[in-house]
C-alpha cells in the first residue's frame, strides 16, 4: 500500500524531472545526430568531458552559466571530431564512436588528476538552486514537481520545444531530417550533405555537454570519476523509445526518471528484503524493454549510419 | 574534400600509415605531459623502462596483455562479421562468476578435469550473454551496440549482488570477494615466484585457433562475408542469422575465458575490481590489429606495455596514469583513420 501512495507524493515527481534533466538534454542531442544520420556514441564520453569542463570553469571563478557554456563548446569540439572522422572521411561509426568516448573520459580524468593531483574529497562548487517560478509553483502537487527546479530544468523543457521547431518548422530542419534520410536527394536539391551532417553533430553533442554539466552543476556540486555511469547509452535508448521524435523522447525520459526515482524510494522500502543492486539495475533492464516493444514500430531514419559519399551507390 | 579509392594498396602505405598513426598518438600524449610541466622523453623513457625494462617489468606486460588478447579476440571476432559487441567486461564477469562458482570446491576434480570444465563452462557463461542481444537484434532487429553496452551495467550490478550474497567469501571480512578456487582449479605459473601464468599461453594458443578459423574454415568464411555486406550473403546462401549466432558463442566465449583465466591464473577469487575495463580495451586492441587474430596478440601486448608503463611512470615522475587512456584512445582513432586511408586517397578540390 505504502509502495502506490508513494505514487502521488509531489517529492516523487520533482526527483522524476531533475532525473530527466539531465537526459533530456543528452536524448536531444543524440536525436539530432541519428536525424542527420550519424550514430553518435561518443556521448557517454562527451557528458563526461561536459560534466567536468562545466564544473572546472565554475570552480576556477567563473559564473555558472559559464560553466554551461564552457561545457557546450567542450562537446561541439568533441562533436567535430566524431563528425570529421565518420562523416567526410566515412570511418565505422560505432568504433568511432567508442573511441570518442574512451577519448573524451580519458581527457577528462587525465586533466581532473592534474588540476588535483592528490585530493581527498572532491572540491565543490556552489551548485544551480532551485528557482520557485512565481505563481505556477503554487499550484498543489503540480508546482513543486514541475516548477521548483533548478533553472538548468526549465532550459531542458524548452531546448525540446525549440528542437521540435527546428526540426519541423525551419528549412535548416528540414535540411537536417533530409541528409539523415536520403543524402542523394539532398545533394539534388543543392545542400551540402558533409556541412550540414557536420553541423548537426556538433549542435547535437553541443546539447551532450550541456547534460553532462547538469550532473556537475545542479545535481551534484563535485566532480567524480565514473559520475555520468551509463545516461550516454540510456540517452541512446531513449531516442529509439521516442521514436527519433522530440516529444516522445521528453515523455521517453520522464517516464525513466519516474521509474528511477521510485525505485530509489522502494529501495528504502523493501531494501532490507531485495538487495538493492536488483533495484538499480531496473533503469537498464527496462531500457532494453523498451528497446525492444519500439523495436517494430518504429520508423528510423533511413540513412543513419550510412556514410554519404558523392557519385557512390 | 572527397574520398577516392586507390587503384591499389602499396606495401609502403599498408605498415606506414599506421606507424605514423602511432607517431600521431605519441605526439599528441607529448603535448599532455607537457601540460603537466613534464619532459615528454623522460616520461616515454619511464613508460618504457617500467613496461619491459627489466625481466620483472615484461613479465608484467605480458600478465596485462593476457586478458586483452582474450578480449581482443572477441572483439575481433564478432567485428569481423560486424557483430559490435561492445559487452565483452559483462561477458568476462560472467565467465569469471562461472569460475567461481564451480572451481571453489562445488566440482572436487583432479586438474585434467577441473580445467577443462571450467574452461568450457566459462565460455559457455560468456557466449550466453552475447546470445541476448544477438538473439534480439536477429529477431526483433534491436541494435546490439546499445543492449551489449546496457547489460554491460545489469551484470556488473549482478555480480555485485552475487558477492555480498551467494557467493561471498564468508572468512572475507566483510568484503565484497568470492572465496580462492582450489588448487586444483588454479593455473600454473610460467616462471616460478613470478605472476605470468598459464593463461598467457592458453591466450595465444586461442588467437592460432581463431587464427585457422578465420582463414580455413568455412565459418571464417562466412562471417567475413556476412561483415562484408549481409544482404548479398543472404543471397548467396548463407543463413546469415546463424552465423551471427554462432559468431556470438565464439565472441562471447573468448572474453569468458579471460574472467576464467584472470580468476584461475591470477587472482584467485572473483572481486568487482577484477577487470579495470578489459572489455572496452579489447575492443581498441582489436582495431590496432585491424581484426587480425594473431595480430590480436601484438597489438595487446602493446596496449597492456601503455598501461604498465604509464603505471610505473606516474608513481615516480608524477603524471597522472590517466595518461595511457588517453594514448589508448588515440590511436584507436588514428589507426581507423590510417587503416582508411591505406584503401583511399583523399582529394582537395
Amino acid at each position: 500500500m505504502e509502495a502506490l501512495e508513494i505514487l502521488f507524493t509531489a517529492s516523487l515527481w520533482a526527483a522524476a524531472i531533475r532525473i530527466a534533466s539531465p537526459l533530456i538534454f543528452g536524448t536531444l542531442g543524440e536525436l539530432i545526430c541519428e536525424r542527420a544520420g550519424v550514430l553518435n556514441l561518443g556521448i557517454e564520453g562527451i557528458m563526461t568531458a561536459g560534466a567536468f569542463s562545466g564544473w572546472l570553469a565554475v570552480f576556477l571563478g567563473g559564473d555558472l552559466w559559464l560553466g554551461v557554456a564552457v561545457a557546450a563548446l567542450v562537446g561541439a569540439v568533441l562533436g567535430l571530431l566524431h563528425g570529421f572522422l565518420v562523416v567526410p572521411l566515412g570511418l565505422s561509426q560505432h568504433v568511432t564512436g567508442i573511441g570518442i568516448t574512451l577519448l573524451a573520459t580519458a581527457l577528462s580524468y587525465y586533466a581532473y588528476r592534474l588540476a588535483f593531483p592528490e585530493v581527498t574529497s572532491p572540491p565543490k562548487i556552489e551548485p544551480f538552486q532551485p528557482f520557485p517560478v512565481p505563481v505556477l509553483s503554487d499550484i498543489p502537487v503540480l508546482g513543486p514537481a514541475l516548477f521548483q527546479q533548478t533553472p538548468l530544468t526549465y532550459l531542458a523543457f524548452i531546448m525540446v520545444g525549440l528542437v521540435s521547431w527546428f526540426l519541423y518548422r525551419t528549412p535548416a530542419g528540414l535540411a537536417v531530417r533530409t541528409v539523415g534520410e536520403n543524402p542523394a536527394a539532398a545533394e539534388a536539391q543543392g545542400m551540402n550533405v558533409t556541412t550540414v551532417r557536420l553541423l548537426a553533430v556538433m549542435a547535437g553533442s553541443a546539447l551532450m555537454g550541456i547534460g553532462g554539466s547538469f550532473i556537475t552543476l545542479s545535481a551534484f556540486n563535485s566532480f567524480f570519476f565514473e559520475m555520468t555511469n551509463g545516461r550516454g547509452w540510456i540517452c541512446i535508448a531513449l531516442v529509439v523509445f521516442g521514436a527519433w521524435r522530440p516529444g516522445k523522447a521528453l515523455l521517453g525520459a520522464i517516464l525513466f526518471g519516474l521509474f528511477d526515482a521510485y525505485q530509489l524510494r522502494l529501495q528504502q522500502l523493501a531494501g532490507a528484503v531485495v538487495p538493492y543492486q536488483l533495484f538499480l539495475m531496473l533503469p537498464f533492464v527496462m531500457s532494453i524493454i523498451a528497446l525492444i516493444v519500439m523495436s517494430r514500430r518504429v520508423a528510423y531514419p533511413r540513412a543513419l549510419m550510412v556514410p554519404y559519399r558523392k557519385g557512390e551507390r | 574534400m572527397r574520398l577516392e579509392p586507390r587503384e591499389q594498396q602499396t606495401v609502403a602505405l599498408s605498415f606506414g600509415l599506421p606507424m605514423l598513426a602511432l607517431i600521431f598518438s605519441m605526439a599528441v600524449c607529448a603535448g599532455l605531459v607537457m601540460l603537466s610541466g613534464a619532459s615528454p622523453f623522460q616520461v616515454f623513457g619511464l613508460m618504457i623502462k617500467g613496461a619491459m625494462g627489466s625481466q620483472f617489468a615484461l613479465l608484467e606486460t605480458l600478465t596485462r596483455a593476457t586478458p586483452l588478447i582474450f578480449t581482443g579476440l572477441a572483439a575481433a571476432v564478432a567485428f569481423r562479421a560486424k557483430l559490435w559487441n561492445i559487452g565483452a567486461e559483462a561477458q568476462l564477469y560472467i565467465g569469471a562468476v562461472m569460475t567461481a562458482v564451480l572451481g571453489t570446491g562445488l566440482l572436487p576434480l583432479p586438474w585434467p578435469l577441473l580445467w577443462p570444465v571450467l574452461m568450457f563452462s566459462a565460455m559457455l557463461g560468456g557466449a550466453l550473454v552475447l546470445s541476448i542481444p544477438t538473439l534480439l537484434k536477429t529477431r526483433f532487429g534491436v541494435d546490439e551496440v546499445v543492449t551489449t553496452l546496457l547489460l554491460n551495467f545489469i551484470i556488473l550490478l549482478f555480480v555485485s549482488m552475487l558477492l555480498e550474497g551467494l557467493l561471498k567469501d564468508p572468512m572475507g571480512l566483510g568484503w565484497p570477494q568470492s572465496k580462492k578456487v582450489i588448487a586444483d582449479a588454479q593455473l600454473p605459473r610460467l616462471i616460478t615466484g613470478k605472476r605470468l601464468h598459464l593463461g598467457f599461453v592458453v591466450a595465444i594458443a586461442a588467437a592460432v585457433i581463431m587464427w585457422v578459423i578465420d582463414r580455413r574454415s568455412a565459418l571464417g568464411y562466412e562471417m567475413r562475408a556476412v561483415g562484408h555486406n549481409a544482404k548479398a550473403a543472404h543471397f548467396a546462401g548463407i543463413p546469415v542469422n546463424r552465423v551471427l549466432a554462432k559468431t556470438a558463442l565464439l565472441s562471447g566465449g573468448l572474453a569468458g575465458l579471460a574472467g576464467w583465466s584472470e580468476v584461475t591464473g591470477l587472482k584467485g577469487n572473483l572481486t568487482l575490481d577484477l577487470s579495470p575495463g578489459f572489455g572496452y580495451t579489447g575492443i581498441v586492441v582489436a582495431m590496432l590489429a585491424m581484426l587480425h587474430p594473431l595480430g590480436v596478440i601484438a597489438a595487446a601486448i602493446f596496449v597492456a606495455a601503455v598501461f604498465v608503463g604509464a603505471d610505473a611512470m606516474s608513481r615516480t615522475a608524477g603524471v597522472p596514469s590517466y595518461i595511457a587512456h588517453v594514448m589508448v584512445a588515440v590511436s584507436l582513432l588514428a589507426m581507423v583513420t590510417a587503416i582508411m586511408l591505406t584503401r583511399y586517397r583523399v582529394r582537395w578540390r
